[in-house]
């Protein structure tokens, strides 16, 4: 009696569970299946086809097919002589990627260094005032970001506000060489990044527990000692997640280097851009932006399995 | 064993208080609120001392003073004639246990509690050999190498305790030690802790809303209320002679009388309400005709079916004892004891508890009953105020 009544009990609700657990499968499969989609059409597929272009041969303006059947020949075609320009016969593209790589590190740790405290002052001050600090963050997204850009050139110039002014004052005697160098075009990747740092930093710190840096004073920890060990190891992952939309859109970046940079700084954005408009060498500018689409999606891809490693230790 | 030592301590602390920490005269104001109005406390070394009191009583602020995280707007607050006012936390003989912890999320068990010894910078081995102890001592050593997220609750309070107490403080502050645990396990861990502070034999100062675990951990409370202390005393002396309404109502459930003096003599006084006279077998200090309010607990109250007395009642002072009628309006029946709301004949209710120490099929009375109630003039309370 005692039995059969544990049995039907538990074998009911089994049977319920198997439907509602195959709903849940197709469901969570429907679900990630959205975004899913939506990368491979917006990402995958133009990658796909900016990768066939990368290896296409070309006869005039048009593109030879990659597959080809003639009689009963089937023949594929790959075109790789421009991997082979990148890497081993012209110096110009590796010097550019590292150029870029140099020039967004070094934007990089600048925005770091001026965000940090930025985003810790932002997250401490009165809950009341914040809203105001962050749309003051925010608010030179309202301007185009070209003519932020531009607005540079007139402030940076020779004969510019900075070194008019400085001249004025009597502080200069003759003006400093401030545009197209690296200094100006640093300047710019920096003012036009912080924001991305800030926000996430921001985000992060915001949540930060006071006590547990009273715990630490509590502990005999200075407050130096309490920000090192305690707030900086809290925030990393908004330090990472700063970091990488600080350097993945600086590598790539044209417009800055064009407007700031001047003709000898040397940037993938605009090699990209003078292989196809100026050359109209659509395989070889595929091909960079294959090389490039690749220099970064390794570091981010190292730093998204670090950041799971640790996030399994740390329970967040 | 925790029992021996806490009555021992309670006893030492009862005799010879030696003035260890003396908080004089604190004032703490959060622009026009006062959270702390004028606080003088003296604590002896070894005694656990409890600031019992509802949320938002000033008893949180008060201990943050003594951590270093509040500054009092004025007073003193002295270790051993040391004041500390003016010490930041880290430069403060002081350890606290925070409310809910606040153990370091991304550090291990063991760099939790080593991390103060570190600040302090111990040789290596010390660290190891003290941190090792102290994990030994609160039955952690096994979980060394986790994170907090890893522990159940019982087990981050116990790392949060090792903590605390690995740097040996002068003084240790408790904020709410047990309030994340669950009932069960809140009521086995009081013990615990008291008994680790004893091993270590650290003075104590523990904040708590919980009257229980007040009365459980300390050898003395203090009951504060909207910023003062109201009433300091031995758990015993709280509870069988508040000198308030509050605290009498704070502590434990209460029946209060209304009424008036009308005979005061030296050794007792008569105290008219409209339930029944009041026989007090103990003198008070007040006037004749003065309002004052009967508080009797609930335990000492007896009922029953029939009258206790074929005497009068209106001569209580004969008898020794009050009585009145009444009727049971409900009764809860909750295993080991079971309340009954009387309504007395003057319309007022009066909660009974009345210890089952008999099997419940022979307790007779039931809801509707009409009893009688009576309680000893040496078992209440007059209070003034």
């Amino acid at each position: 009696m005692l039995n059969g009544s544990i049995v039907s009990s538990a074998s009911r609700p089994s049977r319920k569970g198997l439907l509602v657990q195959l709903m849940g499968y197709f469901g969570r499969r429907f679900v990630i299946g959205v975004p899913m989609l939506f990368l491979l059409a917006i990402f995958a597929l133009p990658f796909l086809v900016v990768f066939k272009i990368s290896v296409s041969e070309m006869e005039g303006v048009r593109f030879l097919d990659l597959i080809t059947v003639q009689d009963g020949l089937l023949q594929i075609k790959l075109k790789f002589s421009n991997y082979q320009t990148i890497f081993f016969n012209d110096d110009l593209y590796l010097r550019a990627y590292l150029s870029s790589v140099w020039f967004a590190a070094l934007t990089t740790v600048i925005c770091l260094a001026i965000g940090y405290p930025f985003a810790y002052f932002l997250a401490r001050s009165r809950p009341e005032i914040r809203p105001a600090l962050l749309m003051l963050l925010m608010l030179p997204f309202w301007t185009s970001f070209l003519l932020r850009v531009y607005a540079w050139k007139m402030l940076l110039a020779d004969n510019g506000v900075f070194n008019n002014v400085a001249m004025a004052l009597g502080v200069l005697s003759e003006p400093i060489k401030m545009m197209n160098t690296p200094f100006s075009l640093t300047l710019g990747m920096v003012y036009t990044y912080l924001p991305f740092m800030v926000l996430p930093l921001y985000a992060n710190l915001v949540k930060l527990d006071i006590r547990l840096l009273e715990a630490a004073r509590d502990l005999g920890a200075t407050p130096w000692q309490a920000f090192w060990r305690i707030t900086v190891p809290l925030s990393r992952s908004g330090i990472i997640a700063g970091a990488l939309l600080v350097f993945i859109p600086c590598v790539g970046e044209f417009v800055i280097p064009e407007l700031l940079g001047g003709p000898e700084t040397l940037m993938i954005g605009r090699v990209l851009w003078d292989e196809f408009f100026s050359n109209n060498d659509w395989p070889m500018a595929s091909s960079v932006a294959v090389v490039m689409v690749l220099l970064i999606i390794v570091p981010l891809a190292l730093f998204n399995k670090y950041q799971a490693e640790s996030a399994q230790g740390s329970g967040k | 064993m925790a029992v021996v030592a806490q009555q021992m301590a309670r006893q030492a602390a009862g005799t010879a208080a030696v003035p260890f920490l003396q908080i004089v005269s604190v004032v703490k104001q959060f622009g026009d609120a006062v959270a702390v109005d004028s606080v003088s406390l003296t604590i002896g070394k070894g005694e656990i001392f409890a600031l019992l009191g509802s949320s938002g009583c000033g008893k949180s602020t008060l201990l943050r003073m003594l951590g270093g995280f509040e500054v009092p707007t004025s007073g003193q607050i002295l270790l051993e004639g040391l004041d500390l006012v003016r010490l930041p936390p880290d430069e403060r003989p002081v350890n606290m246990m925070f409310q809910s912890y606040a153990l370091f999320p991304h550090l291990t068990v063991w760099d939790n509690v080593a991390f103060g010894l570190r600040r302090d910078g111990l040789p290596k081995d010390e660290i190891s050999a003290r941190v090792e102890k102290m994990l030994e001592m609160v039955l952690l050593k096994p979980y060394a190498k986790r994170k907090p997220h890893q522990l159940s609750g019982g087990q981050q309070q116990r790392v949060a305790l090792a903590r605390s107490l690995v740097k040996r403080p002068k003084l240790l502050l408790l904020d709410e030690p047990l309030g994340a645990l669950d009932k069960k396990l809140r009521e086995r861990t009081q013990l615990e802790v008291v008994d680790i502070i004893h091993q270590v034999g650290v003075t104590c100062v523990m904040v708590t809303h919980d009257q229980e675990e007040a009365m459980t951990m300390a050898t003395r409370i203090g009951v504060m209320s909207e910023g003062k202390i109201l009433q300091v005393g031995r758990p015993g002396d709280i509870y069988e002679t508040p000198n308030c309404t509050f605290v009498a109502d704070f502590i434990g459930s209460v029946n209060l009388f209304k009424g008036r003096v009308t005979v005061d003599e030296a050794d007792h006084v008569i105290v008219d309400t409209p339930e029944c006279r009041h026989y007090v077998s103990h003198g008070i200090t007040g006037t004749p005709d003065m309002e004052v309010q009967i508080a009797v607990r609930p335990e000492k109250i007896g009922i029953q079916e029939g009258p206790p007395t074929a005497q009068d009642y209106d001569n209580p002072a004969e008898l020794g004892f009050n009585c009145a009628r009444g009727t049971i309006r409900d009764l809860a029946y909750l295993g080991s004891q079971t309340i009954y709301h009387v309504v007395l004949d003057s319309g007022t209710v009066v909660k009974v508890t009345k210890a089952n120490d008999a099997r419940h099929d022979e307790v007779k009375l039931a809801s509707g009953d009409s009893v009688h109630v009576w309680w000893w003039g040496s078992d209440l309370v007059v209070l003034i105020q």
